[in-house]
């Protein structure tokens, strides 16, 4: 074996070290985006609990909150978690169809909890109970509205990474965009639990 | 405790096993706190301390489970800004209401 041989290898695998390091760079830099959303939804929580009890006279937790539709609403999103799992778990092993194959689940599953939050903000707003009606309907149209419109931007992204993954395949840039859209994905789902605990399940206790 | 493939981002692969251990134990620590709600026979004082404990054992394992967090070097980065990150959402939260609850306490709206 040549020395010839030895340094193209040796200069291709610092290539593709670079290559790695860039993006895991990436990678780091979402994750650092994940914790500044985390510091916005913290505000709008903390808006809501100063707020959670201004009524106005209008309904409160207990008029208007259906627990087992906010359970449905969580049992979408779990599900649209594992399934997403599912796709990443197909990435890793470069199974193009099964990656395409668990995103259209997820989306579905995306697309189900989205309907029914907009049944629900629907159904309120035309009862009178929409966010002119009390402080506390201000706060909380705008808590699950905030994160209803991360999941709709969650849906937008899956779609369009359904049709990169279709039209160009297993790139290493798609697969960074699949493993940042799984972070946004799994960090949403972890807000919906603040988000049934504080705002559904206490305010109807 | 490393769940499935690590590389050099921080960001891992779980398993099919780890995800369904991470469904199941979500599931589980979903249910539990609705019937609490739903079907109430303890004191409001006890549900509501069950729910608030057990949501956080719930975001603890979607965050090893799901989004892979653990001690490894890798991911080092990752888990500080994390921590550094609980801290400002402390401040912000408890800092709101514990101003808020004064104001409303001095302005004798309670």
């Amino acid at each position: 074996m040549s020395s010839q041989t030895l340094n193209t290898q040796h200069a291709h695998a610092e290539e593709h070290e670079h290559h790695h390091d860039a993006e895991s760079t990436k990678i780091f830099g979402f994750w650092i985006y994940l914790m500044t959303d985390c510091i916005l939804f913290a505000t709008i929580f903390a808006t809501y609990a100063v707020l959670s009890g201004s009524f106005a006279g209008g309904p409160t937790g207990k008029d208007i909150f259906e627990l087992d539709y906010v359970l449905g609403e969580t049992f979408l999103l779990l599900f649209s978690s594992i399934t997403y799992g599912m796709a990443m778990i197909a990435q890793h092993k470069g199974n193009k169809a099964g990656v395409l194959k668990w995103l259209a689940v997820t989306f579905l599953f995306g697309l189900g909890f989205i309907v029914m939050e907009i049944n629900e903000f629907h159904h309120l707003i035309h009862q009178g109970f929409g966010p002119d009606r009390s402080a506390f309907l201000s706060a909380f149209f705008t808590l699950v509205g905030t994160h209803g419109l991360h999941v709709t931007c969650g849906l937008i992204w899956m779609a369009v990474m359904m049709a990169q993954v279709a039209s160009k395949g297993l790139t290493t840039t798609n697969n960074t965009r699949l493993m940042c859209l799984s972070l946004f994905w799994h960090f949403l789902d972890i807000v919906w639990i603040c988000v049934f605990t504080v705002v559904y399940l206490m305010g109807v206790l | 405790m490393s769940h499935g493939h690590v590389d050099h981002s921080g960001a891992s692969h779980g398993s099919v096993k780890s995800y369904v251990i991470g469904f199941i134990l979500s599931v589980i620590l979903t249910v539990i706190p609705f019937a609490l709600v739903m079907f109430p026979t303890l004191a409001p004082g006890v549900i509501l301390t069950s729910i608030l404990v057990l949501a956080i054992v719930q975001i603890v394992v979607h965050l090893v489970y799901f989004l892979h967090m653990n001690n490894s070097s890798e991911q080092r980065w990752n888990v500080m800004a994390f921590i550094f990150t609980i801290l400002i959402i402390a401040i912000v939260v408890i800092g709101s209401l514990w101003i808020m609850f004064h104001l409303n306490h001095n302005m004798m709206r309670h």
